[in-house]
């Protein structure tokens, strides 16, 4: 009894605030079924307006192309960051010398760089190479990451040395041991590599807006804040799209939370 | 055995001649070991090279673009040098956004940190019922896109939206509050939305941190009869010490390039009252009049200040050991 009493503030501290964490989701999820002017009725039902909402935002955004954009940049960049970061945390740690511990510092460093100092740079780059308005120069940028590497490289320190001086021996290439024998043994952190990877490459935001001049692609992010940008906004359909930006990112998250969780924090073990 | 084996002893053994010295592909001109460290360097090459062409060259460029005026394909070093640098001190609306931005850091970091830190705590403890779901709600907030959220926000904190609604309900406020209308209601907007969204992610990290602390030592605090508040204070805040360092850096670092709230929460205004820095910035460089040299200056001092705030923490956080 003494003890419930005693653990009673954690449980009113903790419902406060998995409350307000909640919140802002459900009315999110509740305002895409509800036409604009009951979204600010503040009607927290739900409601039957979700395909007149869905009709209204394919009227005026192109939806699909958007989501394929979209999905075609968090693959695209899942995939090579993937594949480039883990061959260079791994190379960092097998092969490991002085020179090469020298560049792994070196790269480091640029995790303290802002993006907003080499923004503008970046496009004139891209400009340069007639790169602008292309999903491959959103891609470009975000394939390799100190943050990826530091992560494969922390993960090979257990990967048992034994096993790769065998496979020498047995005469099967360097490439060989790292794809058939080191990336089969890797599985967790390649998922949770790609778990934050993935999620991260979807809400990108500034970056995609800044070098997709022209709306000819358009990510997600940047079709929701084009159908917020309008004088009159309709709360039931900017709710809709807000939900269908997020709704694959909360998928793989509730999925993958945990994986997700080791994603973030792994690199710093 | 290899997991456990301190770093040096597996350098040493790792630096080693190899063993396999018949593999066919060993010729004499070639050493093994020469090869494989070549082989080492062709595979850390693409990772490297990228990150020197997308970080390291333009933040060069961004410097030198910094001393240049003009525009399109025409720029040359201006005079002074760095009368970019000096045309900041007298911009009115760049002192405004740096004001705010550091409203924000200031504000909504600490209290963030510390919420994050006593629910890690919370959730830490052994007989806490339906933890996993606490932990879930609570991350939840990191799957949604920044825009996304923000969007959210504008929409509840609309003139007729859901807060007014609300505390109009409760006969809290007789008039609805215009929270994006008015500067300091705006600003605690858009620090409320960056609590919801990043604290759960910061908890993770001391989440993370708490699961490797030494056990004995709390229970050997409570023997000792210290309460929980001196227990979590005293013995378990000083061991998380190197996560909270760096959980305030990434804070630091992310809070002053903070963009997508700026832009889709409030739209920086009213009047710039609530623009960040990266927000003008984009402004400057993308927007209206764009001035690249100009915006290179602003860019700089975001990088300059990130190097500070990051050195700083670091000096504090070595002070206290």
């Amino acid at each position: 009894m003494i003890s419930t009493l005693r653990a009673a503030p954690r449980y009113v501290f903790l419902t406060v605030f998995a409350i307000f964490s909640i919140f802002p989701l459900y009315f999110m999820a509740v305002s895409a079924t509800n036409s604009s002017r009951d979204v600010l009725d503040s009607r927290m039902i739900p409601g039957d307006q979700l395909f007149e909402n869905f009709a209204k935002l394919v009227g005026v955004q192109d939806l699909g192309s958007a989501m394929w954009n979209s999905f075609s940049v968090a693959a695209g960049t899942t995939l090579l960051a993937l594949f480039v970061c883990s061959i260079a945390g791994y190379a960092f740690e097998i092969f490991h010398s002085k020179g090469k511990d020298f560049v792994m510092a070196v790269l480091l460093l640029a995790i303290m760089i802002p993006f907003a100092a080499t923004m503008v740079p970046l496009f004139r780059l891209f400009a340069e190479v007639g790169l602008v308005n292309s999903l491959a120069a959103v891609i470009i940028p975000a394939i390799s990451t100190p943050f990826l590497i530091l992560l494969f490289r922390q993960a090979s320190r257990s990967f048992p040395y034994e096993i790769i001086e065998a496979a020498r021996i047995d005469g099967v290439s360097e490439f060989g041991i790292f794809a058939k024998i080191y990336l089969p043994s890797m599985r967790s952190t390649m998922a949770a590599a790609a778990v934050i990877t993935f999620m991260t490459a979807w809400n990108n935001f500034l970056w995609p807006k800044v070098i997709l001049v022209n709306n000819d692609f358009q990510t997600m992010p940047m079709l929701i804040s084009n159908l917020a940008a309008g004088y009159v906004t309709d709360y039931g359909v900017l709710m809709l799209a807000v939900l269908l930006a997020s709704l694959p990112t909360m998928v793989v998250f509730l999925i993958l939370q945990r994986t997700f969780a080791e994603g973030i924090t792994g690199a710093i073990k | 055995m290899t997991t456990t084996a301190p770093p040096s002893e597996r350098t040493s053994r790792r630096a080693a001649p190899p063993r396999g010295n018949r593999t066919p592909s060993d010729r004499p001109w070639l050493s093994g070991a020469r090869r494989r460290s070549l082989t080492g360097w062709g595979f850390l090459l693409p990772a490297a090279l990228l990150i020197m062409v997308m970080s390291f060259i333009p933040m060069i460029q961004a410097f030198v673009l910094s001393l240049q005026t003009g525009r399109g394909a025409n720029f040359n070093f201006a005079d002074p040098l760095w009368s970019n640098y000096t045309r900041l001190l007298d911009d009115e609306i760049f002192k405004l956004t740096l004001q705010n931005t550091f409203i924000y850091l200031l504000i909504q970091v600490p209290i963030m940190l510390i919420v994050a830190l006593v629910l890690a705590s919370v959730l830490n403890s052994k007989n806490l019922k339906f933890k996993s779901f606490w932990r879930t709600a609570i991350f939840l907030p990191c799957a949604v896109s920044l825009v996304a959220y923000s969007l959210v926000f504008r929409t509840i904190f609309a003139n007729d939206g859901f807060v007014n609604d609300l505390l109009l309900g409760l006969s809290l406020i007789d008039a609805p509050i215009n929270w994006l209308g008015s500067p300091e209601t705006a600003r605690f907007v858009i620090i409320l939305g960056l609590l919801w969204r990043w604290t759960g992610y910061n908890m993770v990290f001391y989440l993370a941190a708490l699961q490797n602390i030494d056990h004995s030592t709390i229970e050997a605090a409570k023997v000792d009869g210290a309460n929980a508040l001196k227990t979590f204070w005293y013995v378990t805040v000083p061991q998380l010490k190197p996560m909270i360092l760096l959980t305030a850096i990434m804070s630091t670092n992310g809070t002053l390039q903070l963009f997508d709230e700026s832009w889709a929460l409030t739209r920086g205004g009213p009047a710039y009252q609530t623009m960040s820095m990266s927000h003008y910035l984009f402004e400057v460089s993308f927007l209206k009049n764009p001035n690249f040299g100009y915006a290179s200056a602003l860019s700089y001092v975001i990088l300059i200040l990130v190097a500070i705030l990051a050195f700083i923490q670091l000096k504090v956080g070595d002070k206290r050991d």
